[in-house]
């Protein structure tokens, strides 16, 4: 176990290492020039000089990428002579366009992802798992045919189209329930949870559909098994069987797929994010694509990857736990 | 019939099922009966139906979509009109099924003694703490040793022995009145396999069990049961004790089967000795795997970096093969037997050791040196469905190592595909199959051929055989014997089946724990064999004769218990 955590740990790091590597290169080899960018209408040459120095684009691209890892440990100090902003460590970069630590603009949306996906797990799980079970256990009757064309329709729909029309049924049209504006947990966790049920049922919805199919093709897997047939030949009721035994191994590729799932939507739910007015961290990627805002970019990145990689690191472990015959080595 | 009810009473069943290409009639009005504590052998060869009529005895056979007519009587119970509920109230409390492969059989997930008081306390009622102290008695009573901590583990903790040992004291929880044991042996090495008669014996002596066995192996019949049912296309051909038909049976059919057997005392069809010059040498051949994480099936040893376990799967193996000989090499599961196949062909390398192969030796050489050497080695692999590509045509296959040879022009493979095909027994026209196509002999009658393409020097066969039934197995082996003598092929022999193997080879190889404990001329080797274990593995082979089945397991009882008092001293 702990030599398994540590290993993940030293993993983890490589491949953040290796990805704020590669997305630097990427993103200041683009054709701006970020001290363009904060240097402001009327910037003549020697004021642009004075920029690039300060946020240390005049030096060569290996170098930047040194500055910023060592900015990771020690923090950073911009100084251009008369005007220094400071970077405490750990230093993600610092935005010149908002004036903030990127470290302190990505904390600060986190809860919002974590809110938003958390709870819409739970809703895409017990609607999809509950989906594919029955679909599974009714297999070939009416009730399969109807699931199994909600989830085909329900993967086809993308998440904004469902979340503007529940926006327009509940909020506008029956105005039962105001227009959601994200609410920190800690500040009122009523109005926090009142806030997200449109966005996590919305979320939800669409990404449950392939949850039911997964669940129903594994599910039917495991009742063809060998094992299963034991249980029936032992006269272990069907309702025992499902739930005692094909449930649990149908629900292992379940669990990779949420692993990947969550990891991903935790990085950034940029539809959901944009059409419930949430300020998230898929937010906060796009507008600083738009705007070039590197530094932010480059931090928002490496987060989204972070939490791909700890969904994945959790995964292994859940497995682990799921199965006997999987130890962690 | 008899005054008194019998305990089993199939009367006129016949069970069809759909299929792509129409209905297929597994079984076709076949009856039989069974009384209380008496056993029945039903043998057969695969697609005979004998799993089929099993099955349907717990009725099994619902939900699969089969049409099953006629009547069937188990205890009492009507297993095709039943409800549901009642036929639950039959299965594993008064009729038990053992299953042939016990790793798919049991729960990955559950622990083995959990799954034993699951089925107690579903039948019984009892409470979870009385189901659990059933489940480590049954336990303890099939021989697994330290029951009471070992029901705790899980199927892929136990060995395939044990695994066979849990899936009977599974049956035994609830003390039925019927075992239906479906090829309960036959994944299992020869030792282990009599162990596992032997206790099913036992039970059925010791609570007067009525116990339906069903085989494709005559031999596992013949010590093991009363009477023997024959079937052949879902129907019983031949029925009555077990010493008449097995002695003196009326059918052609059963006469087939039983001649079909390969065995220890029948004659050998090769004349002892080829003395051609060696042809490939191999010296203290090693191969080394790092163990699997906490258990491992044959010792190893902690290597001196790393800490790691090792498991030596061939350790420190010399011997030579003589041009044009067949030498059988035997051993039970992991004894490194075909680990050694693959080393003599080059499909592994080996940690360490030479191989001489005409002169050179290969046991480091680089692929690109090893390239030319290629088409002298083949080999021919043990299951067929496995090792030819299912989205290629057999054509394709068998016409891959003479594309590699270079050379020859698209309508050239063709003929010479077509005139191995054909050499193998098989059509030449049938290029353009697909393995799913052909049945498991023909599949493997492809296997040769391919092997047979670049014209090779050596063929190493690891378990040619095991996979088929009696009768195509006579078939394969007698190819191969005609094919070696047409080309002049050097043989390698790799099975677990004892008979088998001194059916064909003139030398034997006899392999434990990665080692060659003994190696001899076959007739050597199985009349006057020297080491221990060689004499273990002979006296494990199923006899023909009933009554030498039983002075065997007596025989067996008796080596038995001086282990059991040495195992209490200890």
């Amino acid at each position: 176990m702990i030599r398994f955590l540590l290993r993940r740990t030293v993993s983890t790091a490589a491949v953040l290492l290796v990805m704020s590597a590669v997305v630097y290169l990427v993103f200041y080899a683009a054709p701006h020039d970020p001290a363009v960018l904060v240097c402001g209408k009327g910037c003549d040459g020697t004021r642009l000089a004075v920029v690039r120095h300060k946020l240390g684009t005049d030096l060569p691209v290996w170098e930047q990428y040194g500055n910023f890892l060592r900015g990771l440990v020690a923090g950073r100090t911009f100084d251009s002579g008369n005007d220094v902003t400071r970077c405490a460590a750990p230093c993600l970069g610092y935005s010149f366009q908002t004036d903030q630590p990127v470290l302190q603009m990505i904390t600060q949306r986190i809860p919002v992802d974590l809110s938003l996906t958390l709870g819409a797990m739970v809703i895409w799980l017990l609607l999809g798992v509950g989906t594919g079970l029955l679909s599974a256990l009714r297999r070939g009757r009416l009730v399969e045919r109807a699931l199994t064309t909600l989830t085909l329709a329900g993967m086809a729909t993308p998440v904004f189209l469902v979340g503007l029309l529940v926006l327009m049924l509940f909020c506008a049209s029956l105005q039962w329930m105001p227009f959601p504006t994200y609410t920190a947990f800690t500040d009122d966790p009523a109005q926090w949870a009142a806030n997200l049920v449109l966005p996590w049922f919305s979320l939800a919805l669409v990404i449950s559909a392939a949850y039911a199919r997964m669940t129903r093709s594994s599910l039917l897997e495991t009742l063809a098994e060998d094992h299963i047939r034991t249980n029936r030949a032992y006269g272990l009721s069907e309702r025992r069987i499902v739930l005692g035994h094909a449930l649990r191994g149908a629900l292992v590729p379940v669990l990779t797929m949420l692993a990947i799932d969550v990891g991903q939507i935790l990085g950034g739910a940029m539809l959901t994010e944009s059409v419930f007015g949430f300020d998230g961290l898929g937010r906060l990627l796009v507008t600083s694509v738009n705007q070039i805002d590197l530094p932010v970019v480059v931090g928002a990145t490496l987060f989204a990857g972070f939490f791909v990689v700890i969904a994945n690191a959790a995964a292994d472990l859940l497995y682990a736990l799921a199965d006997p015959r999987v130890s962690l080595a | 019939m008899t005054d008194r009810q019998k305990l089993v009473e199939v009367t006129d069943l016949r069970v069809r099922f759909a299929s792509e290409s129409g209905p297929v009639t597994a079984v076709d009005g076949l009856s039989f009966g069974l009384g209380a504590g008496e056993s029945l052998g039903l043998v057969g060869e695969s697609g005979s139906g004998k799993s089929t009529v099993a099955f349907t005895l717990l009725g099994l056979h619902r939900g699969s979509g089969a049409e099953v007519t006629g009547t069937v009587r188990v205890d009492g119970t009507d297993v095709l009109a039943a409800a549901e509920n009642e036929l639950r109230a039959l299965r594993g409390a008064r009729a038990a099924m053992v299953f042939q492969d016990p790793l798919s059989a049991l729960d990955p997930y559950w622990a083995i003694g959990e799954q034993i008081a699951e089925v107690h306390r579903v039948h019984t009622g009892s409470s979870r703490a009385a189901s659990r102290r059933r489940a480590v008695e049954v336990l303890d009573r099939v021989g697994i040793p330290d029951a009471a901590r070992r029901a705790g583990a899980h199927p892929h903790e136990f060995s395939g022995g044990m695994r066979q040992r849990a899936l009977i004291a599974m049956a035994l929880a609830c003390s039925p009145k019927l075992l239906i044991a479906d090829e309960p042996t036959t994944a299992l090495d020869v030792t282990v396999q009599a162990q596992i008669l032997d206790l099913l014996h036992d039970l059925r002596t010791e609570h007067g069990m009525a116990l339906l066995l069903v085989t494709h192996d005559l031999g596992v019949v013949a010590g093991n049961t009363d009477r023997v049912l024959v079937m052949r296309d879902g129907r019983a051909v031949e029925r009555g004790p077990v010493a008449e038909i097995l002695g003196t049976p009326r059918e052609l059919y059963t006469r087939e089967l039983l001649a079909a057997v390969p065995r220890l005392d029948g004659p050998r069809e090769r004349p002892a000795g080829a003395t051609g010059d060696i042809l490939l040498s191999v010296t203290d051949l090693r191969r080394h795997y790092p163990a699997p994480a906490r258990r491992s099936a044959a010792p190893g040893r902690r290597a001196l970096l790393g800490g790691r376990e090792e498991l030596r799967a061939v350790d420190g193996v010399s011997l030579d093969i003589r041009r044009g000989e067949t030498l059988g090499v035997v051993g039970e599961s992991g004894s490194g037997k075909t680990t050694l196949g693959r080393l003599l062909v080059r499909l592994t390398q080996p940690t360490s050791g030479r191989i001489r192969f005409e002169g050179t030796d290969l046991a480091q050489a680089s692929e690109r040196r090893l390239q030319p050497f290629r088409r002298d080695l083949q080999m021919v692999f043990q299951d067929p469905v496995a090792s030819l590509n299912p989205r290629r045509t057999i054509g394709d296959s068998i016409a891959d190592p003479l594309r590699a040879r270079g050379g020859p022009s698209g309508p050239q493979v063709r003929r010479e595909v077509g005139e191995l095909l054909e050499r193998v027994g098989l059509r030449p026209d049938w290029y353009h199959r697909y393995p799913h196509e052909l049945s498991g002999g023909q599949r493997q009658r492809v296997g040769i051929a391919r092997a047979l393409a670049p014209r090779p020097k050596l063929i190493v066969c690891d378990e040619p055989v095991s996979a088929l039934d009696v009768s195509t197995q006579a078939q394969v082996v007698r190819l191969l014997s005609d094919l070696q003598g047409e080309f002049g092929l050097t043989l390698v022999f790799i099975a677990h089946d004892l008979a088998v193997v001194r059916q064909v080879s003139d030398r034997v190889a006899v392999m434990r724990h990665g080692k060659i404990v003994e190696l001899g001329t076959a007739d050597d080797v199985y009349a006057a064999p020297e080491h221990p274990y060689t004499r273990r593995l002979l006296a494990a082979v199923p006899v023909l004769d009933p009554a030498e089945a039983d002075r065997r397991r007596a025989a067996r009882a008796e080596l038995r218990l001086p282990e059991k008092e040495s195992a209490l001293a200890s």
